[in-house]
């Protein structure tokens, strides 16, 4: 039964995992590749789309919402199996012993994949690295363990599944996987209650997070989760931010207008705009929400700015828009510079945002302007934009 | 006939099941080797400790707890009671468990600046979860003690 679930789950988590990985580009350049030894874990790579407008929010969302929902029946499946952990002899055959071996990458691997996601949404960077490589590959080494697994239980899996609908039989498959206690206590809780404990941790997981990925009214339902119950300030710019100007190190005399230009360079060479310049050119304006690798995110805010594919025709790419590598002000970060793909450039949705929900962007969300894709991760929306370079990468 | 105590060569086992393993290591070992990058010592102490850690500390820990309830309440003759406190405390500790970090405010600092939100909140509404999870199953408790004493038929003296 847990079983059965986790199989579900942990494939999903899986899929989704590698569906984010791909949301990143990280083919398209260096600077987006947080993974450069990937080798052929990287096989399945493609040029990430851009709508539905909600696709990240839907993919990460889930990621996130059900690894932290997965966690009771994940404590619980080791529960049940734990006395196997002493099971003698500690080997009948040598594909038994390797089986054991395989159990420690499953139950390690499983176990450091939730501890690492987990961490991370709460910022708690001590694992030991960056999160990125650590999740990326730490996947695969558990999804490895987790489908040898999956495949040897296969058979006891159905005969269990069997003996549920045959309401006659004893639960032989425990009996053979040694699991019944020799000597049990009297029982102080049913099956179908230590069941409905689980079902109802995970309900309750899933009800105080899930908010902070609907967004709206519902935020306030995630009491627990690190983007849930309140938004920060209020007014037009009162949405959630992923890190602030403070954070990031953009004082106020960056951003001045006086300091501040847009270096946009292409084909024809490159041209330097004020900020006043970019709100006399023609703006345009997008609905779009910004979704979190962390799996919280907004609904949709309503921006106005400058299509990317105008900034391109601007240097010299009037059709065809290329790739664009975008960079901060910001002095540190991991994407203080980021690429993104000809098809991100070319959607009309794609703006250089100047301005959100009818005012000037606040200096969290970005002022002086802002990328705003759709579809796309969060940091990919490059905050602070100091410089666009159009062009292949 | 003494038995031999010398150790007998392993069985091979079924050739499907190795063929299997064998894969799946492989792959393990192809993204182990990239995981291990970052510095094999710290990777392996964390999933290894990550397994062992669970198993004979997080594990062992909860199921003490859990008896020390049951022996508890048996001992005082209340043992039909396990439920009614095994439950919240259950909730309530995957509650700890899953947001410690931001619970114990062990990274309010950085959750501060970095989301321009207050991270003081977190301890005060796990709290009030688990005061409404015990208060729940205290009424529970209640009405159900309640309801029994209508159904039970009046005693003859």
């Amino acid at each position: 039964m847990l079983g059965l679930v986790l199989l579900v789950g942990i494939t999903v988590l899986f899929v989704t995992g590698l569906l984010s990985y791909a949301a990143y580009n990280p083919g398209l350049a260096p600077v987006n590749d947080k993974t450069p030894g990937k080798g052929v874990l990287g096989f399945y790579l493609f040029a990430w789309p851009t709508g539905p407008v909600w696709l990240y929010r839907l993919t990460q969302g889930t990621h996130v919402t059900l690894g932290i929902t997965l966690v009771p029946v994940l404590l619980a499946k080791l529960w049940s199996v734990v006395p196997k952990l002493f099971a003698l002899p500690p080997a009948r055959s040598a594909a038994h012993a390797l089986e054991r071996i395989s159990l420690l990458l499953l139950v390690g691997g499983g176990l450091f994949e939730f501890t690492t996601g987990i961490l991370n949404v709460q910022l708690d960077y001590v694992f030991p690295g960056s999160f990125y490589p650590l999740h990326f590959y730490g996947a695969w080494v558990f999804f490895a363990a987790f489908v040898a697994h999956a495949l040897l239980k296969t058979p006891a899996a159905v005969r269990a599944v069997r003996h549920r609908s045959d309401p006659s039989g004893k639960p032989a498959d425990s009996a053979a996987a040694g699991l019944v206690a020799p000597r049990p206590d009297p029982p102080t809780m049913s099956r179908r209650g230590a069941l409905g404990l689980v079902g109802g941790g995970s309900l309750l997981l899933f009800l105080t997070t899930v908010g902070q990925s609907l967004g709206g009214p519902f935020r306030r339902t995630a009491l627990l989760a690190p983007h849930g119950t309140a938004d920060p300030g209020g007014g037009p710019n009162g949405f959630q931010i992923n890190k602030t100007a403070a954070y990031a190190g953009i004082t106020a005399a960056d951003t001045h207008d006086d300091a501040w230009r847009l270096v946009v360079t292409g084909r024809t060479g490159t041209v330097r705009l004020t900020r006043d310049r970019l709100l006399a050119m023609d703006l345009h304006s997008s609905s779009l929400p910004i979704a979190c690798v962390e799996g919280w995110s907004t609904a949709d805010q309503w921006w106005r700015g400058v299509p990317l594919r105008n900034l391109a025709a601007l240097v010299g790419h009037d059709t065809d828009p290329p790739d664009v590598l975008v960079e901060s002000l910001q002095r540190h970060g991991a994407f203080r510079r980021a690429a993104l793909r000809a098809n991100q450039v070319a959607d009309p949705l794609s703006l250089l945002a100047l301005q959100v929900n009818g005012e000037e962007l606040s200096p969290d969300h970005g002022y002086p302007a802002r990328i705003i894709v759709p579809a796309a991760p969060g940091v990919l929306n490059t905050k602070w934009v100091a410089r666009l370079t159009f062009g292949d990468l | 006939m003494p038995r031999r105590l010398a150790p007998r060569p392993l069985p091979l086992g079924s050739p499907l099941q190795l063929l299997l393993l064998g894969c799946s290591f492989a792959l393990a070992a192809y993204a182990g080797a990239r995981l291990f990058a970052d510095g094999w010592l710290s990777v392996t102490a964390w999933i290894v400790g990550a397994a062992l850690l669970h198993d004979l500390m997080l594990l062992p820990l909860y199921a003490l707890a859990d008896r020390a309830v049951v022996r508890g309440l048996g001992a005082a003759g209340r043992r039909r009671l396990t439920p009614y406190v095994r439950v919240p405390a259950a909730l309530s500790g995957l509650l700890l468990l899953v947001w410690f970090p931001l619970i114990s405010g062990a990274t309010a600092e950085r959750y501060r600046s970095a989301t321009g939100l207050s991270p003081d909140g977190f301890a005060l509404r796990w709290l009030l979860i688990t005061a409404v999870l015990f208060g729940g199953s205290a009424l529970l408790l209640a009405l159900r003690a309640r309801r029994a004493a209508k159904h039970r038929p009046p005693r003859s003296h």
